[in-house]
């Protein structure tokens, strides 16, 4: 079930460059269901599911498995942590925090006093409880990552937060994907991809290994509906958005239309996403080689790059339920 | 080839000719002239044939360039106008003197004297506009015939050993990954090692792109020169790294996540073998690296660097005992591959 497999990817450490542990999960979860397996330099997991008609075409679905997060630069005398951000991390929202180690050491993320100057990344540190460096380096050293503490709850009937709801919501709806997918006619390639959040390295790599006939970027996007805030036109519990624009894609028409037509034929409701900021492991799919049709369907998400993003769980199971068809119809 | 040869041969970004005909003679020596080729970026690829099967590919690549100048053109008084090519700091290069074009003409970057200068003045940072190359050409016609738009200028400065084991240099950045590729070029090792001398890094990684997917390595190791902020100016969590203890190991810059095995791999290597190492403890700058990791398929990437002081200027200091653990880590790294 849906909800179950994304409860469980929402609890696994996974950072950027440090993806191993979401990997497994996903392989763990879907092994019995796909024809291979692979990691590849990156740490990507490239999943295939080998369709009926040897004239099918080879459809890759791209989600990224890493979250935002801190890598640990330097330790004090003292043995706090000084830390740099790991992709698009507010300082602001991150001071006060409760974050995790991969060896599973706990620290809170604090600020310095500010001296009459803007917040930045350089004013926080981390108190692991250490009281020396030595201490310190018993659990942690420079290079180490951190993340916001693996949690998730519910809200309402349809609405879960988790600070790892981007884009582990779309490993769960990937992973769904290829469970339900039966005896396709297309061959259907998954990519849990690395590094989305540190600039779309992963899919770059794994894009060009499975040389796709079609490609599709699975990844939460911005929302419009909450006070004060009403761009993009993008609404919680109305359906997953096919995306026309974001600053790293333009969706290729064909596929485009396409997610449109597979949820006009689902029946289920879909948002047309136009983005003026971020981008998605689309882009690289439709960049790699000498070029491959694609487009990105998309989860609505509140409050993304915080410890607490929101989706709505009808919107996720709409695009399973999209992707189902897509993958018949193409 | 000696570390001053190297530095003292000018190859600013797009024009590394000099340089690369010496490195190519002496790859070709090392490494039998039919392993050695230059594409059309004018990276230089020379490849050593491993001596055991089934062994991973490892390029080593150092980029050639270093950070210069370009003529734009002339005033009517006969100065030079000109940008930097790369990245330098217009506050280091006043009263700087420069050589130009394959002739190496001298030249000097000028500036107002001091005594025309009012209060005000003294407060401005001076800019590329301000500024100019004086060649003490007679009027804008016998400037432009020594140096055409286009001319490249570089630092002129003497390759300079001092104190107990440190040297003062222009384009230690990447020389010095360049004097270490050409030491380990002198032998075989158990798997296939492709050495890339790369041009235009300095302008945005960009030789490396045609590399990387011309290579497609297993695994990429990229030597670099980077900036030592040991200077006391700040807090000591913002050096970065410290020249005098040892090759820095990258964890992530700006281009990069490296992978944590391979990181991990370097540092117990260099544990294991007692070369002074440093973790690279910041997230600044790009390099080639980038380009290695994410060409076609992917391949695993670290970046080892000596720590140089003054970076990008006409005059940068490192400690040659770094660029000996550099060598050192590399080559147990390529034994143990």
């Amino acid at each position: 079930m849906l909800r179950d497999t994304l409860k469980k990817l929402l609890s696994v450490y996974g950072p950027s460059g440090n993806e191993h542990a979401v990997a497994e999960t996903v392989k763990s979860l879907i092994a019995a269901h796909v024809d291979n397996m692979r990691v590849d330099a990156m740490g990507n997991l490239i999943v295939e599911k080998y369709g009926a008609d040897e004239n099918g075409k080879r459809i890759l679905f791209s989600a990224h498995m890493d979250h935002i997060g801190f890598i640990v630069t330097d330790i004090d005398e003292n043995g706090f942590l000084r830390v740099h951000n790991v992709g698009g991390v507010s300082p602001r929202i991150s001071s006060a925090r409760h974050v995790v180690f991969e060896n599973g050491t706990e620290g809170v993320l604090y600020c310095q006093p500010l001296k009459g100057e803007e917040m930045a990344m350089k004013h926080l540190f981390i108190d692991i409880g250490a009281e020396s460096r030595q201490e310190a380096e018993q659990y942690v050293l420079p290079g180490d990552m951190a993340v916001y503490a693996p949690d998730y709850f519910e809200l309402g009937d349809h609405r879960m937060a988790s600070p790892a709801m981007d884009d582990r919501c779309c490993c769960a709806l990937l992973c769904e994907l290829m469970m339900y997918l039966d005896e396709p006619k297309n061959t259907v390639i998954g990519v849990f991809s690395s590094q989305e959040e540190v600039g779309i390295r992963g899919a770059k790599t794994a894009a060009y290994s499975v040389n796709p006939d079609m490609g599709v970027g699975l990844d939460v996007t911005a929302w419009g509906d909450t006070p004060e805030v009403k761009l993009p036109a993008i609404q919680l519990g109305k359906g997953a958005a096919v995306k026309f624009m974001d600053r790293s894609m333009i969706a290729t028409p064909a596929v485009r239309d396409a997610l449109l037509q597979a949820a006009a034929d689902a029946g289920v409701p879909v948002q047309r996403e136009v983005l003026p900021f971020g981008g998605q492991d689309g882009s690289a799919i439709q960049h790699t080689r000498s070029g491959v049709p694609a487009g990105c369907l998309s989860i609505p998400c509140r409050y993304v790059h915080s410890p607490a993003e929101v989706i709505d769980l009808r919107d996720l199971e709409g695009a399973l339920r999209i992707l189902l068809k897509f993958v018949e119809n193409v | 080839m000696d570390l001053k040869t190297l530095c003292e041969i000018n190859a600013p970004s797009g024009n590394e000719r000099e340089l690369r005909r010496a490195i190519l003679e002496e790859a070709r020596g090392l490494c039998g002239a039919e392993n050695v080729r230059i594409d059309r970026m004018g990276n230089v690829l020379a490849f050593r044939k491993g001596r055991e099967v089934g062994r991973p590919h490892v390029c080593v690549s150092a980029h050639m360039d270093e950070v210069g100048f370009i003529v734009l053109g002339a005033t009517e008084e006969g100065l030079l106008q000109f940008r930097p090519v790369g990245c330098i700091d217009p506050r280091v290069i006043v009263s700087k003197r420069v050589t130009l074009g394959d002739q190496k003409l001298p030249g000097v970057i000028g500036a107002m004297a001091i005594h025309l200068q009012t209060d005000k003045d003294m407060e401005r940072v001076l800019g590329y506009k301000d500024l100019y190359i004086d060649i003490g050409a007679k009027d804008k016609d016998d400037a432009l015939a020594h140096c055409p738009p286009g001319a490249y200028a570089s630092f002129d400065t003497p390759y300079t050993p001092f104190g107990e084991g440190f040297v003062c240099a222009k384009a230690l950045d990447d020389r010095v990954g360049c004097y270490n590729m050409l030491e380990l070029m002198r032998e075989r090792y158990p798997g296939d090692v492709t050495f890339a001398f790369l041009t235009r890094e300095e302008v945005g990684l960009r030789g490396s792109i045609g590399a990387g997917y011309a290579v497609q390595p297993d695994i990429s190791i990229n030597l670099e020169g980077t900036a030592a902020n040991d200077l006391g100016c700040t807090e000591s969590r913002f050096d970065v790294c410290c020249p005098g203890r040892g090759v820095a190991v990258s964890f992530m810059d700006n281009s990069s996540v490296y992978q944590r095995r391979l990181y991990q791999k370097l540092n117990r290597l260099a544990d294991k073998g007692g070369i002074a190492h440093q973790p690279k403890r910041g997230v600044t700058g790009n390099n080639d690296a980038a380009n290695f990791q994410r060409a076609a398929g992917g391949a695993l990437a670290c970046t080892l660097s000596v720590p140089c002081r003054y970076i990008h200027s006409g005059a940068s200091v490192c400690c040659l005992s770094d660029v000996e653990a550099q060598y050192a880590l590399t080559r147990a790294f390529l034994m143990n591959a």
